[in-house]
């Protein structure tokens, strides 16, 4: 029996490895410590209520932004490993098959579990304080989605100390994914992990696209939308014709590997170039997804710390939705040098410059809004200045890859890894921290330390072109994506010690970004303007942090800057210095549910069952989802009020008019 | 603190508030397009996957036409029943509807039964999921539409429950117009699966 066990948990448990050892224990650590603290604390039921239930799109998009910052850890974390183990030539930090696990965990985190949540987090945060609404169109929807990411990202992450993590690269192409070459559980976590937390991804992007359509304030027609709401509207139309087409694909390699089908098999009549069609048809649309928020975000800080309206907003718009219709023409570029010929070749090679055009109508777009205006250099501008030169950098090196006979040559290289590290981190990263700077007092009510913020900046900075320009120079100099190391003679040695660097200098900026957060948490200078950037739209016209209601009267809207140009009358002595006492009337408000956290856990556990093969479990899982669903179309609650008097009550304290 | 809402004072609507079913009705047609792209991708790994038998039969020897036009003419009925149900609902009758809707569901699960007989026929006759890449497409383009009208099945029962519960308001209004949509959908997908995986693959 004895025997037995020990056998079973040196194949369940990830062993032999003193890294991931040290990676038992502290994760052992923090759970205890974590469970300790709310019982010691006695805040279990606090934290059920307020947090673990709520359908609150403010705190929703809390969770989003924070579990993203602990993924940007783990995936950072991975990066480091990989730049230590590139350092030096024939260096042995890694194993060969640990490093295709690292690299291939770090690519799926950033992406999938860091960038998308960072993303939804600011689409949550922001998108219904923006339009004026009350909440989302579906609450609970985004409640569940949030449960669902999460416990996928879980699954996934547990990969590295049970049953060992994917190796087969972030997008496993087969027939290296198939089970004849990868028997082992981590393609399994693979599969469900991104599965059960894509399945979120969708219902968001259909949640948001509704609550974009249906839920403006009026008078805010569609041209008069913030730039970042237009963002998320064009991102959500990608999101919903991108991810079933990646959900259909991992449901394929699953039925490949699960019950002996011959999609991509070699043997068969399998089609391993099916695969890699299928998913880059939702891969190149996902880059775009997380890109384009980004933009949106520069938008909206570029005009307000250059203090005019956005220049050029119409063909920012016209930019925006022409991205998300093309970025839908562009997936074979992913690979040029499969033979599909010149003709297929020239089609994907032209529809990826074209992408460079109303890319760049944006990058001036930008610039001519700066032109002539009085510019603050705040943390949110600091970021969006740095930026583009970053993505102009990145563009330009993109539309180098997409000439198709040239690719042949850096195909797979490092010059590849070098651009869309670029792209990926100069324009997604950029963009979500200066999101975050700029929104982060409209969710916290104080803003984060401005000293702290600025060191972290500069080291992200330099980091990241110490890090990546010798990387262009890598790959022409034939150095390949992957390789686990190099011999001395390769003459790859120098550059690479000069990227390692500029990765533990990026790593170095996030620690300045940790100790930022937490200074800033214990030394907050309460904001009670609301309006703490002198800003443009209608978020800013609350109190900091929202009450949950978002706003006690809904605002009519008259202009793309509400805000911005109801201060410009004010100044002008237009209006009246103080607003008639408002009527308030009682708000409805949906009711929290533990629902979407138990339905989240029971598919997580239906993954974890299907990961290992444990058909019991797997139905099990299957079972409680289902029954999950019965029990919330049989409900029947359809929220609550706040009366009136609260309302009121609310709004006098958060606006010191008590 | 906050007061409960009563059923009845579910349709009055207070100053910018949003008539929730309007956006579920909005919400679901934004889910069936994502449902399109989804059946989408598997008609377009059926369609470059169905000639690799790999030694295994081909379409034109394991299709059996007759069950499959019985399918079809079963789905397409239950298709016209759905409609009949709105159209009871719309007059208000709940009897009508409740009725309507078990004809429906009796004419899916017709339906399924008689493709669960189709699959279980042609295992036997040696062409199963892992036979070649042609025959694991075919169960999976065909095995996701039935996996679709199954879970239709099992809604409908838990509509019916409600609309004999609470009779017809603006909730289960709303449940009934987007399940005959569902419906309807379905029965659009089957045309197409008909089309290019039965008849071209007989012809």
């Amino acid at each position: 029996m004895l025997e037995n066990i020990k056998e079973f948990a040196s194949e369940f448990f990830v062993t032999g490895d003193p890294l991931i050892y040290g990676a038992d224990v502290s994760i052992a650590l923090v759970t205890i410590a974590i469970v300790a603290g709310l019982t010691y604390f006695k805040k279990w039921k606090w934290l059920w209520r307020n947090w673990l239930t709520t359908v609150d799109h403010k705190k929703i998009g809390i969770m989003y932004i924070l579990a993203a910052i602990i993924m940007m850890f783990r995936g950072g974390v991975d990066a480091l490993m990989m730049r230590t183990q590139l350092a030096i030539p024939n260096f042995e930090f890694l194993h060969p098959e640990h490093y295709n696990q690292v690299f291939t965990t770090h690519g799926v985190v950033m992406i999938l579990f860091m960038a998308m949540p960072f993303m939804f987090g600011l689409f949550n945060v922001v998108v219904p304080l923006q339009i004026g609404a009350r909440d989302v169109a579906f609450p609970f929807l985004n409640s569940l989605s949030f449960w669902l990411f999460f416990l996928g990202a879980m699954l996934f992450n547990l990969s590295f100390v049970i049953g060992g993590s994917p190796d087969a690269g972030w997008l496993s192409y087969p027939p290296l994914s198939e089970l004849q070459f990868n028997p082992g559980p981590g393609q399994n976590f693979y599969i469900w992990g991104i599965q059960i937390s894509g399945i979120g991804s969708l219902a968001t992007g259909i949640n948001f696209l509704v609550t974009i359509i249906k839920m403006r304030a009026p008078g805010m027609t569609m041209m008069k939308m913030p730039m970042f709401t237009w963002s998320v509207f064009a991102t959500c139309v990608i999101i919903i014709f991108a991810f079933p087409i990646l959900t259909v694909t991992l449901a394929l390699l699953f039925l490949d590997r699960f019950g002996g089908g011959h999609f991509f098999t070699l043997d068969g009549g399998g089609n391993p170039m099916m695969y890699i069609n299928l998913i880059w048809m939702w891969g190149h649309p996902e880059v775009y997804i997380v890109i384009l928020p980004a933009f949106g975000i520069f938008s909206e800080i570029v005009s307000v710390f250059s203090r005019k309206k956005l220049f050029g907003y119409t063909s920012m718009v016209f930019a925006m939705m022409i991205i998300a219709f093309v970025s839908f023409f562009t997936w074979a570029h992913h690979f040029f040098t499969m033979g599909s010929g010149a003709d297929v070749n020239a089609f994907f090679a032209i529809s990826t410059m074209l992408i460079a055009i109303p890319t760049g109508v944006k990058i001036f777009n930008w610039l001519f809004t700066m032109y002539r205006g009085r510019i603050r250099f705040d943390l949110p501008m600091l970021w969006t200045v740095a930026f583009i030169p970053a993505f102009i950098v990145g563009g330009m090196t993109g539309v180098l890859l997409a000439v198709a006979p040239a690719d042949f040559q850096y195909h797979n290289s490092y010059f590849l890894i070098a651009h869309f590290h670029q792209v990926l981190i100069g324009g997604v990263v950029f963009g979500y921290f200066a999101g975050m700077y700029y929104w982060w007092p409209k969710m916290f009510g104080f803003k984060l330390n401005e000293t702290l913020g600025r060191w972290s900046f500069w080291f992200w900075n330099i980091g990241f072109y110490v890090c990546f320009m010798p990387q262009y120079l890598l790959g022409l100099m034939g150095m390949t994506r992957r390789v686990s190391t190099f011999d001395w003679d390769t003459g790859w040695g120098p550059l690479n010690v000069v990227s390692t660097v500029g990765a533990y200098l990026m790593g170095i900026a996030f620690v300045f970004q940790a100790i930022q957060i937490a200074y800033s948490f214990k030394y907050r200078e309460k904001d009670t303007t609301g309006d703490i950037w002198d800003a443009h739209t209608l978020e800013w016209t609350i109190p900091s942090p929202a009450p949950e209601y978002n706003f006690a009267i809904t605002p009519v809207v008259d202009s793309r800057d509400p805000l911005w140009v109801e201060k410009q009358r004010r100044a002008a002595g237009k209006l009246p210095k103080k607003d008639a006492k408002p009527k308030y009337e009682p708000i409805h408000m949906p009711s929290n549910s533990g629902i979407p956290i138990v339905f989240s856990t029971f598919f997580f556990i239906a993954g974890f069952g299907f990961t290992f093969h444990w058909v019991w479990m797997a139905v099990l899982g299957l079972a409680g989802v289902l029954a999950c669903m019965v029990v919330r179309s049989m409900n029947d609650d359809e929220g609550f009020y706040i009366p009136a008097e609260e309302v009121e009550k609310t709004e006098a304290s958060l606006r010191g008019t008590l | 603190m906050a007061q409960a809402v009563s059923q009845n004072d579910h349709g009055h609507h207070d100053h910018g508030h949003h008539d929730p079913q309007e956006l579920k009705m909005l919400g679901f047609w934004i889910f069936l397009i994502t449902d399109v792209v989804l059946f989408g991708t598997l008609f377009a790994t059926y369609v470059v996957l169905h000639n690799n038998t790999a030694g295994g039969p081909s379409a034109h020897e394991v299709f059996e036409m007759p069950g499959v036009i019985a399918e079809t003419f079963i789905l397409l009925t239950s298709s016209f029943t759905s409609g009949l149900a709105v159209l009871a609902m719309n007059k208000g009758n709940v009897k009508q509807l409740i009725a309507w809707l078990i004809v429906t569901f009796i004419l899916g699960a017709a339906f399924i039964g008689l493709e669960v007989q189709e699959f279980v026929h042609l295992v036997h006759e040696g062409f199963n999921f892992g036979t070649s890449a042609f025959s694991t497409s075919f169960f999976t383009l065909v095995g996701t539409h039935g996996l679709h009208v199954s879970m239709g099945l099992g809604w409908m029962i838990l509509l019916i429950i409600q609309l004999s519960r609470r009779g017809i308001n603006d909730v289960t209004r709303g449940k009934v117009n987007v399940i005959s949509l569902y419906w309807h959908f379905l029965d659009a997908v089957w045309i197409f699966l008909l089309s290019v995986v039965y008849l071209m693959g007989v012809m």
